[in-house]
């Protein structure tokens, strides 16, 4: 079967400043792609683009087999999006913000209304049918907010950074209801800069930043051919005059923040040894992730 | 940016939107329309009314009835499509996520265009039917009044649009209000004739939408057929189409760079 979003060549340039630097991509039909990049990298620009918000300077988008932003509208008939910030209608309750979505996609009332009660049900919102927008939490937000993006069955889910600002319980119950609409078949194309989101939802993704596709693969092969099997964190006052002296003669790479050394090695044998006689610092051995990739790819300078 | 509107259907799924956000409220916004323009027409149309003779050919109250059913369907269309209109894109982002739908910017407008335009009818309605109780309404030719308040909604909320396309906060409102909106219910003949103005002030009024619509509504009030229909309803018109041409490509360049 065809992709549900291919994009080829793509570019966005505002008043002369590329932010969409040609990239591409395509989703697998069933498959969860993530689209990773510290702020400003791109991702936005790039979902507004691919729902025909934003016409592109160049390149080519077909979205659920139509062109884009050509036949834009019939494109998002078929698929579902979870903004990056809450946009429900605060002067709805839950049931009837999820029936006038459906009316904008040409549903009637009675083809919406049996669906609300399974809707909520689903996003963990049972019998709150009545409850006013504005006494739910922000996590009952975005749950309702996924409702929503389902209401038209959609093929395909687009989510911008589905748990930015949630609660650790909120976040697992998010990533939860995600992999069961993976299960049932659906396919997602989620923007998120937190890795570990990343990496337990995504079969593929693609690492952005300054509006290029710097990287792009499964999560393990990514953190395999990108970057050192294991890490030595170590912290303390003396860390980095630690590893000015001695880190380079044990690791392949060492990366100083603030009082942290990142040693990343593919043995970490020696570089403990050594620490055992360094009792003033305190050290975190572990496997590399794709955080580590992620930072080795896009630096440590802050993005604002 | 600017190139012709391409409006489906799916426009009325936003109207009805709106349309069941005001029905939750139904009352209490109708009395509260209702309110301001008939402390006006009391106080202004008995306190000042009794020291005048006729004025135009009848009581001063009825022609201040006639008035106030313009100003205020002036009033109600701009405060919709002001107000109502930028919380709905600017705070809320109701139209972001109705755009994630397949429903477009230009639906968007319009169909926010048509319930301003709808809700100004509603109130010049209820204004209508309470002038109508009182005795100020010769016939029922004021019942064709009602689609000369349609119209005359569709030209404010238009010029409203443009005005919310362009406004960076609530306060930007302001200056339409002082600038354009008060000065329009001064020359326009709704409180008192324009033939009282100096010419040249009188020939400014002439080209404003709010004078086209005093002069098709107050003859109509008084149960005689205006004159030159024609001229006042094309006047509104070209208005309205004009004025919603530029808002939605001003907002299409707001929200679609």
């Amino acid at each position: 079967m065809n992709s549900p979003l291919q994009v080829r060549g793509l570019r966005k340039s505002y008043d002369g400043r590329e932010v969409i630097a040609g990239i591409d991509f395509s989703l697998v039909r069933g498959e969860c792609f993530g689209l990773l990049g510290p702020n400003g990298a791109g991702k936005t620009t790039t979902l507004r683009c691919c729902l025909g918000l934003t016409a592109p300077d160049a390149g080519d988008i077909v979205l659920a087999g139509e062109p884009v932003p050509l036949r834009a509208r019939e494109a998002r008939a078929k698929i579902g999006v979870v903004p990056q910030f809450d946009n429900l209608d605060p002067d709805f309750t839950a049931a009837e913000n999820l029936l006038v979505y459906g009316r904008y996609f040409g549903l009637r009332d009675a083809e919406i209304r049996p669906k609300i009660a399974g809707l909520l049900e689903f996003a963990g919102l049972g019998g709150k049918e009545d409850a006013n927008i504005r006494t739910l939490s922000g996590g009952m937000k975005r749950r309702l907010t996924l409702a929503r993006a389902l209401v038209n069955d959609p093929e395909l889910l687009i989510l911008d950074e589905p748990t930015t600002g949630l609660d650790p319980q909120a976040r697992h119950l998010i990533w939860e209801r995600l992999k069961r609409l993976l299960a049932q078949g659906k396919t997602i194309l989620l923007t998120t800069h937190f890795m570990d989101e990343a990496e337990r939802l995504c079969q593929h993704l693609a690492i952005m930043d300054a509006g290029r596709i710097i990287v792009q693969g499964a999560p393990r092969e990514l953190i395999r051919a990108q970057i050192e099997l294991q890490v030595v964190e170590v912290y303390g006052e003396d860390a980095p005059g630690w590893a000015a002296r001695e880190a380079g003669k044990f690791s392949q790479r060492v990366e100083v923040s603030g009082e942290t050394a990142f040693c990343y090695v593919d043995e970490a044998a020696p570089v403990l040894a050594q620490l055992a006689g360094e009792p003033q610092l305190r050290t975190l051995h572990r496997p590399a992730n794709l955080e580590d990739v992620f930072l080795k790819l896009t630096g440590r300078e802050l993005r604002d | 940016m600017f190139s012709s509107p391409r409006i489906s259907l799916r426009a009325f799924a936003v109207w009805r939107r709106n349309f069941l956000v005001w029905r939750k409220l139904a009352i209490p916004s109708l009395l509260g329309n209702l309110a301001d323009p008939m402390i006006y027409l009391f106080g202004l149309g008995y306190g000042l009314g009794g020291l005048l003779p006729q004025v135009a050919g009848v009581s001063y109250i009825a022609f201040l009835a006639a008035g106030t059913v313009c100003s205020s369907t002036m009033n109600a269309a701009s405060f919709e499509a002001l107000y109502s209109a930028f919380s709905r894109m600017h705070v809320q982002k109701t139209w972001e996520a109705i755009m994630n739908a397949p429903v477009a910017l230009d639906d968007v407008l319009a169909g926010e265009w048509l319930w301003a335009a709808s809700k100004a009818t509603l109130s010049g309605a209820a204004i209508l039917v309470v002038i109508a109780a009182l005795g100020f309404v010769a016939s029922p030719l004021a019942l064709w009044a009602l689609p000369v308040i349609f119209l005359a909604g569709l030209s404010f909320a238009a010029l409203g649009l443009i005005v919310t396309a362009l406004a960076p906060s609530y306060d930007f409102f302001m200056y339409y209000f002082t600038l354009f909106i008060t000065p329009m219910i001064l020359l326009c003949g709704v409180f008192f004739p324009a033939d009282q103005l100096p010419p040249l002030v009188q020939s400014v009024g002439a080209w404003l939408p709010l004078t086209h619509a005093v002069a098709l509504v107050r003859p109509l009030l008084s149960g005689v057929v205006p004159q030159d229909i024609a001229l006042h309803l094309a006047a509104l018109l070209a208005v309205a189409v004009a004025a919603f041409w530029c808002a939605l490509g001003l907002t299409r360049r707001r929200l679609l760079k």
